[in-house]
């Protein structure tokens, strides 16, 4: 079933963009199988660099999918996906993206900093050359408000500061592309707050392009640009709507009609899946 | 105002404090006095039914063998503690090299592990017979035996330990391009300690057994051999001294792994 765009939600498709913009993540036509099982179909996304996507679904859509498929974790049966004009598996090697999981999937024994410096440690056997941020591990920690809790190991840590320290973690290559998995999907409600609005600040200061899954509607629109709805069975796009909203988020934004018209038409969308 | 709170702040402190060190002195006072009112019925149930010390002997008795017979006791000590540390040493190793190679080859895992289990499932007490024929009546089979008796526990943990990295952890080193060997040694090695540990103490009490067991097959000198000789020769006291001592220095190893434990494994 097609959706008829609404006169203020462009249905962005690569031909309408201007010319000279970059573009941080391209699929053409990819498609992921596991076995028989068709995961993701014909995906065609151009991502511009410096953009926050967020990618919303059903479960089973292929939401992580597409993330795993990004980050060269699997492969495309069919098709291409392209982050820089590079393989995903060029862009792996010269840390183009990062990611941030879920689980923070911090190493337990490590501290806070140790464990934002891992990246750096890791692949240097294979003599990689390893983008290092402008900001230090500490600054990095410190722009993630964990100032003062760097030799804190990860059970000394909330949820939220784990996860705090798994995005510094990510920013430390300076990775052109952030994938992000649900980073806050089991946080409460107030540290979610708290973190959408550093996340937005992160993503204003650094300018990285952000590929953000979640199942939270108002996050999705909080936080998004673009938010790219994926349908389940097979995982396929089904639209792409853009966020016409102040680049300057606060939480109170929640509380405007506009914001709320965004939701009902995604949550309307949604059910059509 | 803020002085008399002060104050009352401190008096409720004291009271909170007092009860800890209660608590505290609870949990070494009641178990001690279980132990040390045990030990009285003892030795006034030996007195009171005159059983005669070959066959129990009065705690009174095991203490006169302490205070009159420690040369003999440490003598028979010192050679069971360096079999159970050198026996610990080795099986403990070979159990983490070959978890090593388990863990990188399936292959390896397929072909050793049943043969890990079999050997396993021979009882101790019916294959230290045959190492003390293959190595002689030196310290070497009990070092062998003891190693023998740590091997199994820690094989099994330590293969679990090494696999017990999360899945997302690996796409993690994954999206790192990290190597096989910066997989093993930052995350895999660390992330088996935990269970490191918890083998190891099992390997601290079962290598005394282990070099106890080979002495009393064939051996001169040791607590396993004190053990016979004060049981053949009726000396009781001797003998209940004697596995004071063992498990005495079971203990003493026990307590040395918690203590590295809690240093190292520190999450």
């Amino acid at each position: 079933m097609s959706v008829q765009p609404l006169a203020d939600f462009a249905d962005v498709s690569p031909d309408q963009e201007p010319a000279g913009r970059k573009v941080a993540a391209r699929l053409s036509g990819a498609s992921v199988k596991f076995g028989r099982f068709t995961a993701l179909e014909n995906i065609s996304l151009e991502i511009g660099e410096g953009e926050f996507w967020t990618i919303l679904g059903p479960s089973g859509c292929g939401k992580s999918t597409m993330l795993r498929l990004v980050s060269d974790l699997v492969p495309a049966a069919e098709g291409d996906v392209t982050i820089l004009d590079k393989s995903t598996e060029a862009a792996r090697l010269a840390r183009e993206f990062a990611f941030v999981f879920q689980d923070a999937t911090l190493l337990p024994w490590r501290s806070a900093l140790k464990n934002v410096e891992l990246p750096l440690e890791m692949g240097r056997k294979r003599g990689l050359q390893i983008p290092v941020s402008d900001r230090s591990p500490q600054e990095l920690l410190e722009l993630v408000g964990l100032k003062g809790r760097e030799d804190a190991l990860p059970h000394e840590l909330s949820g939220g500061m784990r996860q705090r320290v798994a995005i510094a973690r990510a920013l430390v290559c300076k990775p052109k592309l952030l994938l992000m998995d649900e980073p806050f999907g089991a946080l409460d409600e107030m540290t979610r707050d708290r973190l959408n609005l550093q996340l937005r600040d992160i993503w204003q200061e650094t300018g990285v392009t952000i590929l953000f899954v979640t199942h939270s509607i108002p996050e999705a629109v909080f936080l998004g640009q673009k938010v790219l709805m994926l349908r389940a069975n097979p995982g396929r796009v089904k639209d792409v709507i853009d966020i016409d909203l102040p680049s300057h988020r606060e939480i109170a934004l929640r509380e405007t009609p506009d914001f709320n018209r965004y939701c009902g038409r995604l949550r309307q969308l949604l059910e059509e899946c | 105002m803020s002085l008399t709170q002060i104050s009352s702040d401190v008096d409720d402190d004291k009271p909170g404090l007092a009860e800890q060190a209660r608590l505290r002195a609870g949990h070494i006072a009641i178990p001690l006095g279980t132990a040390v009112a045990l030990l009285l019925i003892w030795q006034i149930g030996v007195r009171l039914f005159e059983v005669p010390p070959y066959i129990a002997p009065a705690p009174t008795d095991v203490l006169a063998v302490f205070a009159n017979d420690y040369p003999l006791l440490l003598r028979n000590f010192w050679p069971t503690l360096i079999e159970s540390l050198s026996g610990f040493a080795v099986g403990n190793l070979a159990a983490i090299l070959i978890a090593v190679a388990f863990v990188h080859s399936r292959t390896v895992e397929k072909a050793f592990f049943p043969i890990a289990v079999f050997i396993n499932t021979i009882p101790i007490l019916a294959i230290a017979p045959i190492l003390v024929l293959i190595f002689g009546a030196g310290m070497t089979a009990k070092v062998v035996i003891a190693a023998l008796i740590c091997f199994f526990p820690t094989l099994v943990n330590m293969v679990r330990g090494l696999q017990s990295v999360s899945p997302q952890t690996l796409e993690l080193a994954r999206i790192l391009s990290a190597s096989k060997s910066e997989i093993f040694w930052k995350i895999r090695l660390p992330s088996s300690l935990p269970f490191l540990f918890s083998a190891l103490k099992i390997a601290a009490t079962t290598c005394v057994i282990g070099a106890i067991v080979g002495e009393w097959i064939g051996a001169d000198v040791g607590l396993g051999a004190l053990i016979i000789d004060s049981t053949f020769n009726f000396r009781s006291p001797l003998l209940y001294a004697t596995v004071f001592v063992s498990s005495g220095l079971s203990v003493l190893l026990f307590t040395a792994v918690s203590v590295a434990e809690r240093l190292v494994v520190r999450w």
